[in-house]
């Protein structure tokens, strides 16, 4: 294999270790919002240190790529999404140290109806899968897998929008769960913006594979809406 | 912005050395007043190509081209062109600078001098202008009588780019201008090229990516013969569409 190729590939893995983490800070803020589980909480928190130390250091590796093997073409593209992903990544991350911060608001576990109308649990694994799908299609550098995240994301949005009203109707008839609807609320608009992130790095995937660039795209769809 | 105009053109040019079919069916045309680097592995053409543009293979047994060069739209290897005004249209600065063994003064204006060019008060204006031009006249106008090989390797290849531009031709050939400088000098060579271009059409052959990226606005691929891929120099290295292109600029080929 050649030399850059081996370079290219340890930033792969490096970033794919990273997605590991944080998707397992995903998985652990929806276990942490279910039961009400404050120390679960509390250690997703303290782990996003770990989080941010990929980060920096991913940041670096592409640092020290461009300068020592100043790469044009498919390789370029490559450590420019790679830097892309990188940033999307961390910002989940913080996403999902954010979900762990209403879950330790919780007294106890959220209650059913509340789950079911606001359907956040969906919401939530679908979140969860997509940003599981957006590695594998980073990982076999598949931007037909990544397109249609773009398009899962509006299942996401649509449950976003009406959650508003929901939470609201809910207070209005339980006074005494106003905080436990609030914190529900907030983790959805949480979600909400996982799914955003999932595509801006879908997006860097088309790009770096295809040499295309799609983002923005569906803000003019969204505005004829 | 002006109106393109193309400078040189090949239509389907074929090119041959004895056997060896050397250039395959090029088509290509470059603008005036821009830089086009030719890229590609080493006897892949290209300097076999450059050099088809002032006639330089001519000198070689056995070499013979099928097809048209056309400059402004006239064909240079047509029977009623003559070289040596062809040559005065398209200048070239080789690899290795090359000054002759002379002074300063007499290398830049060799060619005036061919012309038949006697008053010195002319070569002097066309000495100076021709040395600010590649930017060596701060630098050598204290010693003009000097010997030019007690000249620096760039500031040699500088005096060849001044001896170039002192028959005032309309394009100039590089092969490889700066493959013999430091960095510092190649740095200079490459400002000179970018600041040149708003007068004269230039085409440089370079094996340095990142140089072809740094100075010229085209760029073509060759690879065995062939013109693989010509396209803006940007395009080029952000997405290349041919994976031979890919391949080679990223630098894993074969």
């Amino acid at each position: 294999m050649p030399h850059i190729d081996v370079e290219l590939e340890k930033l792969k893995t490096k970033l794919l270790e990273m997605w590991d983490l944080v998707e397992y800070q995903l998985q652990s803020g929806r276990e942490a919002m279910l039961q009400a589980d404050q120390e679960l909480a509390q250690q997703i928190i303290k782990r996003d240190r770990k989080v941010n130390q990929f980060d920096v250091k991913i940041d670096r590796m592409c640092e020290n790529f461009f300068a020592l093997f100043t790469p044009v073409a498919v390789d370029l593209r490559m450590v420019l999404a790679v830097l892309k992903i990188n940033a999307n990544l961390e910002r989940i991350g913080d996403t999902a140290e954010g979900i762990a911060r209403f879950a330790k608001k919780l007294d106890g576990p959220v209650s059913e109806p509340l789950l079911e109308m606001t359907k956040v649990v969906p919401m939530y694994e679908e979140a969860v899968a997509m940003f599981a799908d957006c590695r594998v299609a980073f990982k076999t550098n598949d931007p037909v897998l990544a397109k249609t995240l773009i398009k899962r994301d509006r299942a996401l949005d649509k449950i976003y929008r009406k959650s508003d009203g929901i939470v609201t109707k809910f207070m209005a008839e339980n006074p005494e769960k106003i905080s436990e609807a609030l914190a529900v609320l907030s983790i959805i608009k949480k979600v909400e913006r996982v799914g955003d992130q999932v595509t801006n790095i879908a997006e860097e995937i088309i790009f770096y594979r295809e040499a295309k660039v799609v983002k923005h795209r569906q803000d003019k769809k969204k505005k004829k809406d | 912005m002006n109106k393109k105009t193309t400078k040189l053109e090949a239509k389907e040019l074929n090119a041959y050395y004895g056997d060896f079919h050397a250039l395959k069916n090029i088509n290509i045309a470059m603008e005036e007043k821009n830089v086009t680097a030719f890229i590609g592995p080493s006897g892949c053409g290209k300097s076999t190509f450059l050099r088809t543009f002032n006639r330089m293979n001519d000198y070689i047994d056995g070499f013979r081209t099928e097809g048209d060069i056309l400059l402004d739209g006239r064909d240079i290897y047509a029977k009623d062109v003559r070289v040596d005004e062809l040559r005065k249209e398209v200048g070239m600065v080789f690899q290795k600078p090359n000054p002759f063994p002379k002074s300063i003064f007499e290398n830049v204006v060799y060619g005036l001098r061919i012309q038949g060019i006697k008053k010195k008060a002319v070569l002097e204006e066309a000495a100076e202008k021709s040395l600010r031009r590649s930017a060596l006249w701060e630098e050598v106008k204290d010693k003009m009588d000097k010997s030019a090989l007690a000249l620096s390797g760039g500031q040699q290849q500088r005096l060849c780019i001044a001896r170039a531009l002192a028959i005032s031709p309309s394009v100039l050939l590089m092969d490889e201008p700066a493959s013999a400088l430091d960095p510092l000098s190649t740095a200079k060579i490459e400002e000179l090229i970018y600041e040149l271009k708003n007068e004269y059409t230039i085409v440089i052959v370079t094996h340095n990516m990142q140089q072809a990226g740094r100075v010229s606005d085209h760029t073509a691929f060759f690879y065995m013969g062939e013109l693989v891929e010509f396209s803006k120099t940007k395009t080029m290295f952000t997405s290349p569409q041919d994976n031979r292109t890919q391949n080679y600029i990223t630098g894993r080929f074969g």
